[in-house]
């Protein structure tokens, strides 16, 4: 039985080549991925199992470092972490050096003045010398490290980056005035923010504490003598913690560390694999219409086998042996350019400018594992019902001289269950709970691919005017499109899922897009918003300086303060409650902005609803500091996702605040949006890199670009799909191309040229790619319109919007795989020799 | 059986194979199957090509119906010469010019009868000539069946349909390459009995391979191949004269 199947696979080279190539991309999707993300986080790990080298104990706050502002309300806490904490440290027992670290935002800018890094990209640091007069964090490979105020050092691929050199004057911001520096020198680190693609600039101990506004270390790290343990210093460490510390060994640290970056390249890993598994998904499609083929091709063939005694469980278990052998082939071939895909994505990411830290290549043994069952199983699971089916040929079929024609038998069959699953699936849309909807659009689209074969005789019966002007050809590419509904169908299918999964998420990211502008739009009259690049509070000496800018009609502050409104912890936006209503429009249920004077404020109709508050109502709102105030509601508007929660007079939030600080200021200009006017606003702010100033439109243009950026990278992943999609209509027309080899013969020979010929099946496949592709936007859009039913729950302004342009975007590439994937089967068929296709097999 | 003496029907020549010879291979593999063979098929004259398995009568058939290439010689249909066209004109040749009747793979199977019948005509982007394409439907007795598909045909109604097929066109000349091989006697007779009448009806030329003398008897003229070579002529045949000649070249070629 193996040599039998053996001599099959061997036989058939040729025609499984399709099915080879389909596994082969979906295996090697999948090990790429898994040898890409094991590489990149063995990698990771490595780097920052060095960045520990210096801590053996380390001393944060409780609940973290890098997190003791105190802006956000709450009573500020002595310092803990200070000095003579660290003095105590340097000098126990057993520990060899101990620094203190400090690390916040700070803005650098580069030499057009924009910001270094994007939003959250740049952080300072402070420079501490230890014994040595280093630190060991950072290894200067140029200049020296800061040491006076006037100086700052640059990490060595920020340098790179921004063409900065040692001696440079860079100008930076942390939330103060802009400040300038000379570069002292440039360094390597092993920092987390820094692998991460991040920059870093370092400046000396005193500067650092002074700029980022420290009053105290982030993190003190000792690091032991020789001859002392991690546990041991940490035991004698924790005898001199102050109250709400903690120290971590730097073993716990580099374990948490290793933790947090398995989680995020498994969170990668996972997402590159669902997509993986679509491909593979879409290659059984393939593999199935492969085997049924061959099994169709062999009937007398294991007609004859059975005659001669073999069983139908060796018949099928030759298929299945068949489909092993090519499983295991394309698995090994898959897995070794999974390798190259590995390394291919890693270049990739890097020239993206995600800088990914270098190391070996990780090959996991279960990488191999994985691929090897993946690539054989798939292939078998798709084998299996070709396999039964050849069970099924009769002994007698092998004396019959009659071709035996695929039978329609089994369509009923198939249509009923398929007509039950879309039933099953409409009657879960209409459900209340979301993700029953989401699983019955899923249900649904199982039950259009078993519908496939029904669906495709209309369809394709709809598309006869089309094919009117190719006169004869049209016509018979039309009928031999429908001749066997079941291959067309797993053919289409395959295209139909990547473009089904493609337009929802079109639909679905452009509706939002435009719902988020609308919103912006309607909401918003402010012609610029000023906020920190990082989003940290603003010192409320800005909207001063604004509003004192000639140019300027009106400006308020966002001036965020917490409370308790009854039963609602709620948002209190201190704002001037004379200009806001030049700045945003609010859609009022009930009285207006011009109630919003002294002890007052707005209501959300969410919040109001639910307190049972109506406008003239008196509440009492207990904010954070404890102390309530009782407002009266000047009015109650419908709020959205940019205007929510309770709008308030600033004087009445203020006395709430333990430090002052806006969110955001909004202006509107006299004379509107202009390079003028915003010129004047930034110098007015010192052209200060750390402070972002934004108008309507970037605004917008940062919500679409953030959209396409996501949309692109879904295509990408898609694209895959999409490619074993094609090999798939390949495969087909070149199965079409073998079987009816007589009959172009025929066609031939009464006078169809090449040309034509070519063009028959050129517009077969054309059809049938089309087929997949209506099938798949349409589906898509139902999806994207499910999809939307949901976000518009929660997004007011969403509305469904169809991208037409994409989406005939997505017909005319529907259409180019046609004619792509025709262009070798057409090329076979068109050199037929006439005589040798007449001439009886 | 009488017929009229040819000479009084027509001497025009609808197709002619001159010093025609196709060699296979090379050096000692070398086959010839056509032999310089000379011959011409008149106007309205029903031909038979008969001989033996490998005596060369299929490949003739091909060469001459613009099918198969030949290594030397030349062939005319009508006035072309065949030598010297291309893919694109041969083609294009044997849709006007010729019609054709295979032993199987006919027709269409996504097609109707009647889709099939205008084949020729639907591909050079002609209209049929409604009055004989009636006529013709009408002699081969498919009138009731034109909107069936082939697998809803007998096997002799299929073959009928290709005959029509080949008719319907009007060409200069059609070729059949054992149209019948696949029947049964009685509509076997029936398709003979068709392509006879054409002839002498509707003035048609046919040219036939057959190795069965029953239906060589129904043309008016039988050519007997032998090793890539015509080895013999019979005008208005019989089966039985017929098969005593081919009984004859067996005896020769099992003695020689």
């Amino acid at each position: 039985m193996f040599r039998t199947a053996l001599r099959n696979v061997l036989a058939h080279k040729a025609r499984l080549l399709m099915t080879v190539l389909a596994v082969m991309l979906g295996v090697a999707f999948v090990s790429g991925t898994l040898v890409f993300t094991d590489t990149f986080g063995n990698a990771y790990k490595n780097k920052s199992a060095k960045s520990f080298d210096h801590v053996s104990v380390a001393i944060q706050p409780e609940g973290g470092s890098y997190n003791e502002s105190g802006d956000d309300g709450e009573a500020k806490k002595p310092p803990r972490l200070t000095d003579a904490l660290l003095k105590k440290t340097q000098n126990l027992p057993g520990a060899d050096s101990a620094i203190g670290g400090v690390m916040d935002f700070t803005a650098l800018a580069d030499k057009d003045g924009k910001l270094v890094g994007g939003d959250w990209g740049t952080s300072g640091a402070n420079y501490y010398p230890g014994k040595d007069g280093k630190d060991p964090r950072y290894d200067f490979t140029e200049g020296a490290a800061p040491k006076s105020a006037g100086e700052i050092a640059l990490d060595s691929r920020t340098a790179g980056r921004t063409g900065y050199k040692v001696g440079d004057t860079v100008r930076y911001s942390t939330d103060g005035p802009v400040r300038q520096a000379r570069i002292s020198g440039v360094f390597d680190t092993e920092d987390g923010s820094v692998l991460a693609g991040g920059s870093l600039v370092v400046f000396d101990n005193d500067t650092a504490m002074k700029v980022l506004g420290k009053s105290q270390y982030d993190e003190i790290d000792v690091k032991a003598a020789a001859g002392t343990s991690e546990t041991a210093l940490k035991s004698s460490v924790e005898k001199i913690l102050p109250k709400e510390t903690v120290a971590l060994s730097g073993a716990q640290l580099s374990d948490d560390q290793e933790a947090m970056i398995e989680e995020q390249t498994s969170a990668m890993s996972q997402v590159l694999l669902i997509f993986a598994g679509i491909a593979l998904f879409v290659g059984i499609f393939i593999i199935a219409n492969t085997f049924t083929m061959l099994v169709a091709q062999r009937t007398k063939e294991l007609a004859l086998m059975r005659a001669i005694g073999a069983s139908r469980r060796q018949v099928t278990r030759s298929v299945l042996i068949e489909a092993f052998l090519v499983g295991l082939a394309a698995a090994v071939t898959g897995f070794t350019l999974g390798i190259g895909v590995a390394m291919g994505l890693e270049s990739l990411m890097n020239s993206a400018g995600a800088s990914l830290p270098d190391g070996p290549l990780v090959i996991a043994p279960t990488t191999i594992v994985v691929a090897l069952v993946i690539g054989v199983v798939v292939t078998m699971l798709a084998a299996w019902l070709p396999g039964r089916r050849a069970a099924k040929i009769p002994p007698v079929a092998a004396m019959n001289s009659v071709h035996a024609t695929p039978t329609t038998r089994g369509l009923v069959v198939r249509n009923t269950i398929g007509s039950i699953i879309v039933a099953l699936g409409t009657v879960m849309l209409f459900m209340d709970d979301n993700y029953v909807k989401a699983g019955g659009a899923g249900v649904i689209l199982v039950g259009v691919i078993v519908l496939t074969p029904l669906l495709s005789r209309p369809f394709i019966a709809a598309s006869a005017p089309l094919l009117k002007p190719f006169g004869v050809t049209g016509k018979l590419s039309r009928l031999n499109a429908v001749r066997n509904p079941r291959r067309t169908a797993s053919t289409a299918s395959a295209l139909m899922i990547g473009l089904t999964l493609i337009t929802a998420m079109t639909v679905v990211a452009t509706s939002m897009g435009s719902a988020i502008n609308k919103m912006a739009a309607d909401s918003l009259k402010a012609d610029y918003t000023v906020s920190m690049a990082n989003y940290q509070p603003l010192a409320p000496e800005i909207r001063e300086k604004l509003d004192k800018l000639p140019d300027v009609e009106a400006s308020s502050p966002l001036r965020p303060a917490y409370g308790e409104l009854g039963d609602s912890y709620t948002e209190v936006s201190g704002v001037d409650e004379k200009a806001f209503g030049k700045l945003v429009s609010l859609d009022f249920t009930s009285g207006s902005l011009a109630n919003l004077t002294g002890a007052s404020t707005l209501v959300d109709k969410e919040t109001a609803d639910d307190e049972g508050l109506k406008t003239g109502d008196t509440v009492p709102v207990k904010f954070d500091d404890g102390k309530t105030a009782e407002l009266k509601v000047a009015g109650v508007y419908e709020q959205n996702e940019m205007l929510n929660g309770l709008f308030a007079p600033l004087a009445v939030v203020d006395p709430h605040l333990s430090k002052v600080t806006d969110q955001q200021v909004m202006v509107k200009m006299k004379d509107g949006v202009s390079d003028r006017a915003e010129d004047a606003i930034v110098k007015a702010l010192g052209d200060n890199p750390a402070i972002k100033i934004q108008d309507k439109n970037a605004i917008n243009n940062e919500i679409a670009g953030a959209i396409n950026l996501l949309l692109n990278m879904l295509y990408g992943l898609l694209a895959m799909a999409i490619l074993i999609a094609v090999l798939g209509v390949i495969n087909t027309l070149a199965m079409s191309v073998f079987e009816r080899k007589h009959e172009i013969g025929m066609m031939r020979a009464i006078g169809l040229d090449r040309a034509k010929v070519k063009q028959m099946v050129r517009l077969e496949a054309i059809i049938i790619s089309l087929f997949g592709a209506v099938l798949g936007i349409g589906l898509g859009l139902f999806m994207g319109w499910v999809a939307g039913d949901s976000i518009s729950g929660t997004v007011k302004t969403y509305t469904m919007e169809i991208p037409f342009g994409r989406i005939a975007v997505f017909l005319c590439i529907a259409g180019l795989v046609g004619v792509l994937a025709a262009m070798w089967p057409a090329r076979s068929a068109a050199k037929l020799n006439p005589l040798m296709a007449i001439k009886s097999e | 059986m009488t017929t009229m003496p040819l000479a009084d029907r027509a001497t025009t020549v609808a197709a002619r194979a001159s010093e025609l010879s196709k060699v296979y291979g090379h050096g000692e593999t070398q086959v010839v199957a056509l032999d310089r063979v000379s011959v011409d098929f008149r106007q309205a004259e029903f031909t038979a090509i008969m001989g033996p398995s490998g005596s060369g009568k299929s490949t003739l058939m091909h060469c001459v119906a613009g099918l198969d290439s030949f290594s030397s010689g030349s062939v005319r249909i009508g006035d072309t010469e065949l030598g010297s066209l291309k893919d694109k004109q041969l083609t294009k040749l044997r849709r006007d010019k010729i019609g054709f009747i295979f032993q199987a793979f006919n027709l269409l199977p996504t097609l109707t009868a009647l889709e099939n019948i205008t084949l020729p005509m639907d591909i050079a982007g002609r209209k049929p000539d409604k009055e004989w394409l009636n006529r013709v439907i009408g002699m081969v007795g498919l009138a009731d069946r034109l909107s069936h598909r082939p697998t809803e045909l007998s096997g002799g109604q299929q073959q009928r349909v290709a005959v029509a097929r080949a008719l319907a066109s009007r060409p200069d000349i059609i070729f059949g390459d054992e149209p019948t091989g696949n029947l049964d006697s009685r509509s076997g007779a029936e398709v003979l009995g068709f392509l006879r009448n054409s002839v002498r009806e509707m003035g048609q030329t046919v040219v036939m391979v057959t190795h069965d003398p029953v239906a060589a008897a129904y043309a008016d003229r039988v050519i007997f191949l032998a090793d890539g070579r015509i080895v013999d002529e019979m005008l208005s045949p019989t089966a039985d004269g017929v098969l005593d000649r081919m009984k004859a070249f067996d005896a020769k070629g099992r003695t020689s």
